[in-house]
């Protein structure tokens, strides 16, 4: 291999930079802030498994929104065979009171834009 | 591997057939919509209305339904006629009943300001332009309007023929000066709105907001809702007490807001 010093260098240069944000946290016990979001204190239990709501909100979101507005159905049954009114304004928001508090902590870390709150307002009638 | 051709597209057909079922899979760990109605949800086989046009002229300056109708419904207020946002407002008679006016009205009716909304139409144009499937009309009669799936091109606005349906030129929030109510949606810059004989009043067992506030203000019979394919409703018990138009009924849209005259 010819120039087997400058590749080496340079590829070992690379990693170092591909890997300094580990170095980076290592070297001053500093990383980025997960985010947090605050959980309401009234309800113990979401409207399906900690897990689902993690992984698959948006989609229920969305077979509620088709739903409630296009079909005119508004009882949505749980796994465990609990009965809640579709609606993101008046079931999700009754106890999620705080759309900065819950809500905006991930989709603000992921970076997720989305356009819920043009329309829908959460309890305190933030905007 | 050993490459044959074959083997390959079994491996890839096995690849893309599990893609296929993963989603599916995912998704149904979930609950599900119910099927059941909303207990004690009103229903109708065909929702219309009925306006006592001589009881509303009693209150000429009367906004009751007006303003219960658009605090209830986020509407905005704008006062630049471009712009402005209605649900449900007056328009001269001359205006709403122009083929029916004539210069040697009574009373000068051509002038008096008579109620205007939705005609949630049998044959809705609105629904036939709209390309999105943004607006359509339910089974009960309902033409509805989905603001998710609005593109705000504007054709329903042309193609209505009541101008009862508005643009947001401009995001209404700033405009929503009685006060934002968090259980009612408001709507974005670049969609269209319009009446949805409340719906979500219909739901819980009420009837159309504007329709109780009338009735308490004005009383009863000012203005009447129902179902105009039962017999025994109110809406065909007023119809039978004098003579009744529609707005524009030559355009073949069979409106089903009825003015008793």
């Amino acid at each position: 291999m010819y120039d087997t010093g400058k590749i080496m260098t340079g590829l070992a240069a690379f990693l170092v930079m591909l890997t300094l944000p580990f170095w980076y946290s290592a070297a001053t016990g500093k990383a980025g802030e997960n985010p947090n979001p605050v959980l309401p204190k009234t309800e113990k239990k979401c409207v399906e498994s900690r897990q689902y709501m993690r992984d698959g909100h948006m989609d229920l979101l969305n077979r509620w929104r088709d739903a409630v507005v296009r079909e005119d159905r508004h009882i949505y049954v749980s796994q465990d065979g609990t009965r809640y009114e579709m609606s993101l304004n008046n079931t999700c928001m009754k106890c999620h009171v705080e759309r900065a508090q819950f809500c905006d902590k991930c989709h603000a870390y992921l970076g997720e834009n989305l356009f819920c709150w043009n329309c829908h307002l959460d309890r305190k009638g933030v905007m | 591997m050993d490459g044959s051709r074959r083997t390959f597209l079994k491996t890839a057909g096995c690849v893309i057939l599990g893609a296929g079922i993963d989603a599916p899979i995912v998704r149904a760990v979930a609950g599900a919509v119910s099927a059941d109605a909303t207990p004690g949800e009103l229903k109708a086989e065909r929702w219309a209305m009925v306006v006592n046009v001589r009881k509303c002229l009693q209150r000429e300056g009367c906004r009751a339904c007006i303003d219960a109708c658009h605090v209830a419904h986020n509407v905005p207020l704008i006062k630049d006629p471009l712009h402005e946002i209605k649900w449900i407002w007056k328009e001269p008679f001359k205006n709403t009943f122009a083929a029916e006016s004539h210069p040697y009205l009574d009373n000068g009716l051509a002038g008096k300001p008579v109620l205007a909304l939705c005609n949630h139409c049998d044959n809705p144009p609105c629904v036939r332009v709209c390309p999105t499937g943004a607006t359509w009309k339910r089974s009960d009669g309902i033409v509805m309007m989905d603001q998710h799936r609005c593109i705000g091109c504007r054709y329903c606005i042309v193609a209505c023929p009541y101008g009862s349906r508005s643009f947001n030129w401009q995001d209404p929030r700033p405009f929503i000066t009685t006060g934002i109510k968090p259980d009612y949606p408001t709507r974005m810059k670049g969609v269209v709105e319009k009446c949805t004989f409340c719906t979500e009043r219909l739901v819980k067992g009420l009837a159309p907001v504007c329709v109780e506030v009338c009735n308490k203000v004005a009383g009863p019979g000012t203005m009447t809702f129902g179902d105009i394919r039962d017999p025994g409703s109110e809406v065909v018990r007023m119809l039978k007490t004098g003579f009744s138009i529609r707005r524009k009924p030559e355009l073949g849209t069979e409106p089903q807001i009825f003015y008793l005259v």
